[in-house]
């Protein structure tokens, strides 16, 4: 099979996703945990050190969206129907989520009340991004290009388990991202969240993983088939390794490196992802090459990739390295 | 609720009301990036601190007012597959790689260097800071040209082929269907009308302090440039909109015909109906108002041109007639009164009482919305008018829709107003507040105004007690204007 452009758009749209789900994991991982932290400092460190780079890392997930009308348009047009209700939940969340930031620095008189819109929003945005996933992972209904089921298919016992397994994996990222930039009580909390969020992570991962080769036999030959095993095997000793490290790294109270062992397990739980559907994108209906855009679309994009993804990449490192280092309590001077 | 309702219908109303929503935060964004870059410019230029206090002033509106419009805007990139998903796998092709520019080319711009442009003035310095405003200005620019080449390829489709599943496919030629024949029209008058939104925003809020304080220089400097804007910008407006009519006639005469209310043909010469109720079921205007051969003159430059009817399209093409009609008369009426507004501000400042007059900041205190009333009415004007149609004369709205059940749409059609009303309502009572403090020089020696961070909230505890007082007093003083 030789390398086309569908294939690297593929990898493109894959490359969005995980970037959403890195940066805007960490995001929603604070908003899910901050209804323990004490109101005040702790919060408003917490708040403080996301306020500068949300919106960027949100700008992820309209890539990943308006990547995906683009490049594989019938997928889009298959999935979004699909999961409906999830979709609607997440927009609003991440309304409620969004105008936070500004809106409880507005109001102090209802801080209290933007605080749990804060935190509401982002609880229901990851759980709804990752029942999303369980939808498209368990299969959709497809009729003559379009979406052929009812509008609660996605609700099951599975896409409630990976719904959970995305909350419990974001609250990791979160945490570990708190025990990086901020320093005193809100740093010790933040260390005892990420013991907790690392137990649920592990868990709920290896219950999906478990569940998910049961749901249809295509799943469990390439996972377990020769000589996919030797490949795919790797997966779950390397996510091993880092949770082995993860708890190690959390008794030496390291610092980044558990924000960058986090980003591993997301990563390798991204090739998990890749390992199971590919070359699906509806699993098992619809294949990229069934949904990808005409080849003049995938050219005109790629051009546009190719040129800005350089400097996307360039100014959004240089707007995190504007404010690194610890948050500090007072604010950014 | 919702069994026995139209899905189609539920589903348009759902689009309607989220996009214009969405559609006035822009519409103030990219005019209020611009003017925060001219401040900042101007500020380093002469060093004034009144620049820099101004900045500073109109940095925390605009800092709500984005966040308002990133959220809802998100709704809007995913309301073409939730809702309208055939539309999306026929469209998608061409119009999809339109809007990943966009993502790539402007949203990643504003939203990278927001966080700077918001709290980093004080790590990066002046010049990095103020190309962080550049380009967060530039990326609402950028935005505004990808989404309405996109909006302009659904009116004035070209540069395309038909595929044999039913897709539209991208012909030779990317140019073609970017630079499609309403392209240019829709984005002039379009930034332009984003431009006077902010002016008479701006404008407003500078009349409001001049007539509680005559003497405030903050104020009188906004109020000034804001007229200005006004007073230069708004006849250029009223001829670019004249050309974006014009080109309307050439491309979609049965636009044309509902906002004039033209039923029937007029082989010598048409009349311009200045007011009316278009009465669809007996195809006439009931109690017309009309200006005899004025729509000939207007449209053909000619009083006796002949002028088609809707009595010249099939009946299940006609777009509605009634809200094109009033829409368009709404967004021309406004667009005489900002024009008006602006040339009342000359005669003002020529006879040296731009300050000192204040039937005239009354009069522009009342114009302050009128932006957002126009911009919306315009868009009225084009989306209802490029019906029944989503890509115009080719894919019907019918036919463009999800699969979805009518309770569905519906129950989402239902939160969508719910939160929209709480959220975007709170946050404009918010942005309200924000107006209502008088602009002011920063105090000698205060340390805590050195920069844009504490003005945009982002300091915690001790400081932001310092900084809030002398607001929070002149916002109890009442409830929104």
């Amino acid at each position: 099979m030789s390398i086309d452009l569908t294939m690297i758009w593929a990898f493109i749209i894959a490359f969005g996703i995980f970037a959403y789900v890195v940066m805007d994991g960490f995001d929603l991982g604070i908003g899910i945990l901050f209804p323990s932290f004490a109101v005040g400092e702790e919060r408003d460190q917490a708040m403080n050190s996301i306020a500068p780079v949300w919106d960027g890392n949100e700008t992820w997930l309209v890539l990943g969206g308006g990547g995906l009308f683009a490049a594989f348009p019938l997928a889009y047009a298959i999935i979004l129907p699909a999961t409906y209700p999830l979709v609607i939940a997440m927009l609003l969340g991440l309304v409620f989520r969004g105008v936070a930031f500004e809106f409880r620095w507005r109001d102090p008189g209802h801080r209290a009340f933007w605080d749990m819109a804060f935190s509401g929003g982002s609880l229901v945005a990851a759980l709804t991004q990752g029942m999303i996933l369980g939808a498209i992972l368990q299969g959709i209904t497809v009729a003559d290009r379009a979406y052929a089921g009812s509008w609660w298919d996605w609700l099951t016992p599975y896409t409630l388990l990976t719904g959970l397994g995305v909350v419990a994996g974001y609250a990791l990222l979160g945490s570990t991202w708190l025990v990086w930039k901020t320093e005193g009580s809100a740093q010790d909390h933040a260390y005892r969240l990420t013991l907790r969020a690392m137990i649920a992570t592990l868990l709920l991962l290896l219950a999906v993983s478990l569940y998910t080769p049961l749901l249809d036999a295509k799943y469990w030959q390439r996972w377990f088939a020769m000589p996919n095993v030797l490949f795919a095997a790797q997966v779950p000793v390397l996510t091993a390794i880092i949770a082995a490290l993860l708890f190690w790294g959390l008794r030496m109270r390291w610092e980044a490196s558990l924000f960058l062992l986090s980003l591993g397990i997301f990563l390798l739980g991204m090739i998990g992802l890749g390992v199971s559907m590919w070359p699906y994108v509806v699993p098992d209906s619809v294949t990229i090459w069934d949904a990808a855009a005409p080849l003049r679309s995938q050219v005109f994009m790629l051009i546009g990739v190719a040129i800005t993804m350089p400097l996307i990449l360039a100014y959004t490192g240089w707007a995190y390295w504007v404010f690194r280092g610890k948050v500090g309590k007072e604010g950014y001077h | 609720m919702f069994e026995n309702a139209d899905a189609l219908l539920l589903a348009r109303i759902q689009f309607a009301f989220t996009v214009s929503f969405h559609f006035i935060f822009p519409a103030f964004s990219i005019g209020l990036a611009s003017y925060l870059a001219v401040l900042e410019a101007l500020w380093l230029k002469t060093g004034k601190a009144l620049y820099f206090d101004l900045f500073k002033y109109w940095l925390k509106i605009f800092a709500v007012a984005f966040a308002m419009g990133v959220v809802s805007g998100i709704v809007m990139s995913y309301q073409f597959g939730t809702n309208w998903s055939v539309f999306s796998d026929k469209a998608g092709p061409v119009i999809g790689p339109l809007m990943a520019y966009e993502v790539l080319t402007a949203f990643f711009l504003e939203a990278g260097f927001l966080g700077v442009m918001l709290f980093g003035l004080e790590r990066v310095g002046k010049k990095l800071h103020f190309i962080a405003t550049l380009m967060v200005a530039a990326g609402t620019a950028v935005s505004a040209f990808w989404i309405l080449s996109v909006n302009s390829w659904m009116q004035t489709p070209a540069g395309f082929e038909m595929g044999a599943n039913g897709q539209f496919l991208p012909g030779d030629s990317w140019w073609d269907i970017v630079f499609n024949p309403s392209f240019p029209f829709r984005l002039v008058h379009t930034v332009i009308a984003a431009y006077l939104t902010t002016a008479f925003v701006v404008g407003a809020v500078g009349a409001w302090h001049l007539l509680k304080d005559r003497q405030n220089a903050h104020a009188r400097k906004m109020f000034s440039m804001a007229m200005w804007m006004a007073a230069l910008v708004a006849p250029i407006q009223i001829f670019a909109g004249d050309m974006h009519g014009l080109n309307t006639l050439e491309h979609q005469p049965a636009k044309v015909m509902a906002m004039e209310g033209h039923y029937q043909s007029h082989p010598d010469g048409a009349p311009f109906i200045v007011a009316g109720i278009p009465n669809s079921k007996e195809q006439r205007v009931d109690y017309a108002i009309e200006i005899p051969k004025a729509s000939s003159i207007i449209l053909k430059h000619d009083p006796n041109a002949p002028l088609a009817g809707l009595d010249t399209i099939p009946k299940e093409d006609h777009p509605p007639v009634g809200v094109v009609f009033w829409a368009f008369r709404i967004m021309v009426g406004l667009g005489f009164a900002m024009l008006g507004l602006g040339l009342w501000s000359l005669i003002a400042r020529w006879r040296g009482r731009l300050y000192e007059w204040p039937v005239l900041h009354k009069a522009a205190l009342v114009m302050g919305p009128s932006g957002f009333v126009a911009v919306i009415a315009g868009w009225i004007v084009t989306e209802v008018g490029r019906q029944p149609f989503t890509v115009y004369g080719l894919l019907r709205t019918a036919q463009s829709a999800s699969p979805l059940d009518a309770p569905a749409v519906g129950a989402s059609l239902l939160a969508f107003i719910f939160v929209y009303f709480a959220v975007f309502g709170t946050g404009t009572w918010y942005l309200l507040r924000l107006m209502k403090v008088a602009p002011k020089a920063q105090l000698e020696g205060d340390e805590t105004q050195e920069g844009p961070i504490r003005s945009a909230g982002i300091t915690p505890g001790p400081a932001q007690k310092q900084a809030i007082p002398p607001q929070d007093s002149a916002a109890d003083g009442g409830d929104g204007q």
